[in-house]
């Protein structure tokens, strides 16, 4: 095998890979490969992969990764009434899916497109603008090569949530996915997304939120110890409209969550929140949140907060950026990233940025890392409280905030379930 | 029964001794009340008895019942029986107060072997208690401790003491920071709960709460010692001379 010798590790990567040509998105593709070639893979020379290794993510196939079971819980979301959208290593099942009907939605495939379609403008834009002034190269590969994944455009309030949910079966899949989301004026739509999806799991959620709409988010990545995963979400939020994200992690080797929010419409509110629970004693954990907030107008309030539990060898990482652009007066921009170290041998890194080019504006960041309170503690078990009880009833009042960020109490409680039931597995 | 017997505690991570020599019994069913000057150990007495950690036992016993107390975790001292309203109560942000008296009350009725409460029946005697504390449905739901008042924080440890039942109540400082209305409604609440069956340690600054909660016995403590053992009348005289008079007796000296 000369010929694979003689490439490079970006020529390889590509190499691995049936890139999709023509269709409502042939353009947007080619634009995205260029952009992907130009920048090439990341590596931790640069400034934002310092702290996370991309090897396992750069190589042309991904490390082997076994399926968990998780069957001894209830499936994720079965309390809610929702529109399901099935995809098995990153192949859309429309046997296991619900009908793709819901009023106000429309719902289409990637991979069934016509040649002409409302989303032609919109896919893989949203990316493009995020790739400055920090470039995000998996994105950009990840417009250039998804076959499949949904386009869905909301026109009035969706009667359900939509449910995307990720099934891993191959040990080798390496799924790359892409969604567009649009919402109209005044529109509101809450999106779900559960499951680890592959071995490697690339996946890039662009959303576009109209004047006055409303989106909310809540993602469970799963259980799978061995799986990693690569995901972004690029956000625009129009005047007067509110974007909300929510991401529980628990397991996964490795995984690096990024959004970018890009405030572009007065009295616009974006919240992104994350809580992370890593266990290094059931294999490597790595996780990776990365942030950018633009307030590009006036009056816009941004809430990022994220959370991260760690223990035996666990490292987590945050970095997290709020930009005010000038003339976005009276922004309101806040940003949170705190770690519960459980022991001593995790770590958690932080960069919490603030960049502000406007006079009248209210911007806060703030970073801590800690183990649990001592008097906390004390006083649950004097109660009666048994240790581990008492350390994960902490653990629920450490995440609690970010907990909060999710709107539907339904919605909650079963993030608050998968919680508890995490905690219960991993004690001591 | 409470047993106290010559107990010497120091601080673990120094060479500071608090607690010298201290003993004292608590007798079923009887109230008792510890009053000495700040600083002379009453309320590290309250953690040891209940375990925290921190500090060292060089000397002595504690039994509760004749079981030793010192030997137990902190947990399983509550499971015994052992309760202390703490003199600053820990607010625990995002545990909202009922999930956290369930779970403190199933917990201790599966460690004693005991079924546990169904949610239903916990929220009728919860409901019960909370309202004679004067303890609304927004109190119960929020929190625990996060935005309460001093008052609020102390009213909530008697909702605590009232839903574990225990057999020997600590209080520590509960009067500190009330207001008379305030005090009278915890005051009550401890009235509410005195039985038979369950002794009281009220260790207190001042005589005003033992207006409300009659003692049984008064002690004196100071200088991590128990320096003097009385009735009501001893809380009187304190409260009229002062420590000064009574330490002096016992060769103490102390900016009061
Ligand atoms: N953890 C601690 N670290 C340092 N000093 C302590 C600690 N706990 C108690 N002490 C000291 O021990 C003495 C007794 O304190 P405490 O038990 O709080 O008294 P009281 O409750 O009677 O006011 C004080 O001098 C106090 O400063
Ligand atoms: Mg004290």
């Amino acid at each position: 095998m000369t010929a694979v010798e003689k490439q490079s590790p970006i020529e390889a990567r590509l190499a691995a890979l049936d890139l999709p040509k023509g269709g409502a998105f042939g353009a947007a593709r080619e634009a995205a490969l260029a952009r992907f070639t130009a920048m090439g893979l990341p590596g931790r020379r640069d400034e934002y992969w310092r702290w996370t290794d991309p090897a396992s993510l750069n190589a042309p196939t991904p490390v082997v990764a076994k399926s968990f079971d998780s069957s001894d819980e209830a499936p994720v979301f079965n309390t809610i009434d929702r529109l399901k959208l099935v995809f098995v290593d990153g192949v859309f099942d429309a046997a296991a899916s619900d009908a793709p009907e819901l009023a106000g939605v429309e719902i289409t495939r990637l991979a069934e497109a016509a040649d002409i379609h409302w989303a032609t403008g919109l896919y893989g834009s949203l990316e493009a603008a995020g790739q400055s002034p920090v470039a995000r190269p998996f994105a950009a590969l990840n417009t250039a090569a998804a076959t499949d994944g949904v386009l869905i455009r909301v026109t009035g309030r969706a009667a359900r949530p939509v449910s995307l949910i990720y099934v891993h079966k191959s040990e080798a899949s390496d799924p790359i996915l892409h969604h567009v989301v649009k919402l109209e004026p005044g529109a509101e739509l809450t999106l779900l997304e559960n499951g680890p999806a592959g071995a490697r799991f690339n996946k890039v959620l662009e959303v576009d939120v109209a004047e006055g709409a409303r989106f909310h988010h809540v993602r469970m990545q799963g259980r799978d110890h061995e799986r990693r995963a690569i995901t972004h979400i690029f956000a625009r939020v129009g005047e007067g409209a509110l974007f909300k994200s929510f991401t529980l992690t628990a397991n996964g080797v490795l995984t690096r969550n990024e959004v970018v929010i890009d405030i572009t419409g007065d009295d616009a509110m974006a919240h992104v929140a994350g809580a992370a629970l890593g266990d290094g004693a059931t294999g490597a954990f790595t996780h990776d949140d990365t942030v950018f907030v633009t307030h590009g107008a006036e009056r816009g309030e941004s809430r990022q907060v994220f959370k991260k539990v760690l223990k035996h060898g666990a490292v987590g990482t945050f970095q997290g950026k709020i930009l005010v652009k000038p003339g976005a007066q009276k922004t309101d921009g806040y940003q949170i990233s705190q770690s519960l170290l459980l022991d001593d041998d995790s770590q958690f890194l932080a960069k919490p940025e603030l960049e502000i080019y406007a006079d009248d504006v209210k911007c806060s960041h703030g970073s801590t890392t800690g183990a649990i309170d001592d008097t906390a503690l004390f006083y649950l078990r004097s109660r009666g409280v048994p240790m581990d009880e008492a350390v994960a009833l902490m653990v629920i009042s450490f995440l609690a905030d970010a907990i909060e960020e999710i709107e539907d109490e339904t919605i909650k409680a079963e993030v608050l379930d998968r919680l508890e039931a995490w905690l219960a597995r991993h004690r001591g | 029964m409470l047993e106290i017997k010559n107990l010497h505690v120091k601080l673990e991570e120094e060479d500071k001794v608090i607690l010298k020599g201290v003993d004292l019994t608590v007798e079923t069913g009887k109230v008792h009340a510890i009053m000495g000057p700040n600083g002379s150990g009453k309320s590290t007495l309250s953690y040891v008895l209940s375990g925290r950690d921190g500090y060292e036992v060089t000397e002595g016993s504690a039994t509760l019942d004749g079981a030793e107390l010192l030997e137990m975790e902190p947990e399983e001292r509550a499971s015994a029986g052992l309760f202390l309203a703490f003199q600053y109560p820990v607010e625990i942000p995002g545990v909202g107060n009922m999930t956290f008296l369930r779970t403190a009350v199933n917990a201790q009725r599966k460690a004693r072997g005991e079924e546990e409460l169904s949610a239903g029946e916990f929220l009728k005697v919860v409901r019960q208690k909370a309202a004679t504390l004067k303890i609304d449905a927004d109190m119960l739901k929020r929190p625990v401790n996060v935005g309460f008042s001093g008052g609020e924080k102390k009213r909530n440890e008697i909702l605590q003491m009232a839903m574990l039942e225990p057999k020997m109540c600590i209080l520590d400082e509960t009067d500190s920071g009330l207001d008379v209305d305030a005090m009278r409604l915890v005051a009550d609440g401890v009235n509410a709960l005195r039985d038979a069956g369950r002794s009281f340690l009220v260790i207190t600054h001042y005589q005003r709460l033992l207006d409300h909660i009659k003692p049984d016995v008064v002690h004196i403590m100071a200088d991590g010692r128990i320096i003097k053992t009385g009735g009501p009348e001893l809380a009187l005289e304190v409260e009229k001379n002062g420590y000064a008079e009574i330490l002096a007796e016992h060769g103490i000296e102390g900016v009061l």
